[in-house]
């Protein structure tokens, strides 16, 4: 008799924490969503390159006054920027002043079109201007993908072996360049 | 009047939205002539995340850059390429975001778990039940 109301009392003790399960799930999955909805979204996705060797690749001119670009053209023994743009890019039109500005500072600027076609390349550059000292033509975005670059316009700091050192996910603001000018000088 | 012309000329005019005018990559829309080597090739396009459209896979994209990967998939399979190194090569230069594959790091481990768990939740549920019963 006394066993059996000890399980009952047991039982009524496992039973008052059940009833509260519940509410404690409540409370653990409100915390998740509200963390989720108030952190803001985050949908960059980095190259996990950095800090590796470029991938080889060999690309034609996408230009008509520019030559094609290799991956072994970039290991020069001094930083360069790598840049991928596109004609039909809007960003990309935004960002060729702060290039063109990285030019005049003596920068290296080697580029990667995607997806494009070269009366298109020649009038882009026409219009806002051409800081590039090759341009290699990436018809399938192929190299891009190889290079885990997801989009239009990203540039890449690449060291004097040819090493990725630094990614650029988007335009190039004019607040960026010093940033640029230091990760090219921390590359050398 | 006005109000519908204005909306006519919307309709009409052409987008410009910022895609590449290039034609899709060959294989980006078409099947590999060999159907078991397209069943391989779409199996692993359904578990690739496109990097545009974030939330959809590559198989399910309009992007421009998902059709070149679909197309640089299906080209690397009817090469003989297996699915997996596919998708280990693509993990190498987007990190485990471009799978939709679960891995077994060990911060999935409770994800794992989580059958075997609710499992044995259930068996411990039903023998109280049961033992209820009987009594």
């Amino acid at each position: 008799m006394d066993a059996e109301m000890a399980r009952a009392q047991g039982d009524s003790g496992m039973r008052k924490l059940f009833i509260w399960l519940p509410l404690a799930l409540f409370a653990v999955f409100f915390g998740l969503f509200a963390s989720g909805l108030l952190k803001p979204d985050d949908r960059v996705i980095t190259s996990k390159l950095v800090g590796k060797p470029l991938p080889a690749f060999e690309l034609p001119a996408a230009a008509s006054d520019r030559p094609g670009l290799a991956s072994g053209q970039l290991a020069t023994g001094q930083p360069r920027l790598l840049n991928i743009f596109a004609s039909w890019c809007v960003p990309c039109a935004a960002e060729a002043p702060q290039l063109m500005a990285l030019k005049r500072e003596g920068v290296a600027i080697d580029a990667i079109a995607i997806r494009d076609a070269r009366p298109d390349v020649d009038a882009f550059l026409a219009r806002w201007g051409n800081p590039y000292a090759r341009i290699g033509l990436d018809a399938r975005s192929s190299v891009q993908i190889a290079l885990g670059s997801s989009g239009v316009p990203e540039t890449f700091v690449i060291d004097g072996q040819g090493r990725i050192a630094y990614q650029h996910i988007g335009d190039i603001r004019a607040d960026d360049v010093p940033m640029i000018l230091k990760r090219l000088e921390e590359a050398r | 009047m006005r109000l519908m012309i204005a909306l006519l000329a919307l309709i009409l005019s052409a987008p410009a939205f910022g895609q590449s005018a290039l034609p899709p990559a060959p294989w980006a829309d078409r099947q590999i002539p060999d159907p078991a080597q397209e069943k391989e090739a779409r199996d692993l396009m359904l578990t690739i995340r496109c990097l545009t459209c974030q939330s959809q896979s590559i198989a399910d994209s309009n992007a421009s850059m998902a059709g070149d990967m679909r197309s640089q998939i299906r080209e690397r399979i009817m090469a003989g390429e297996e699915p997996e190194h596919i998708r280990r090569w693509l993990i190498e230069r987007y990190g485990d975001w471009v799978s939709y594959e679960p891995t077994g790091d060990p911060i999935l481990w409770p994800l794992w778990a989580a059958p075997a768990v609710l499992l044995a939740l259930g068996a411990l549920l039903l023998r109280g039940r049961l033992k209820r019963r009987t009594r």
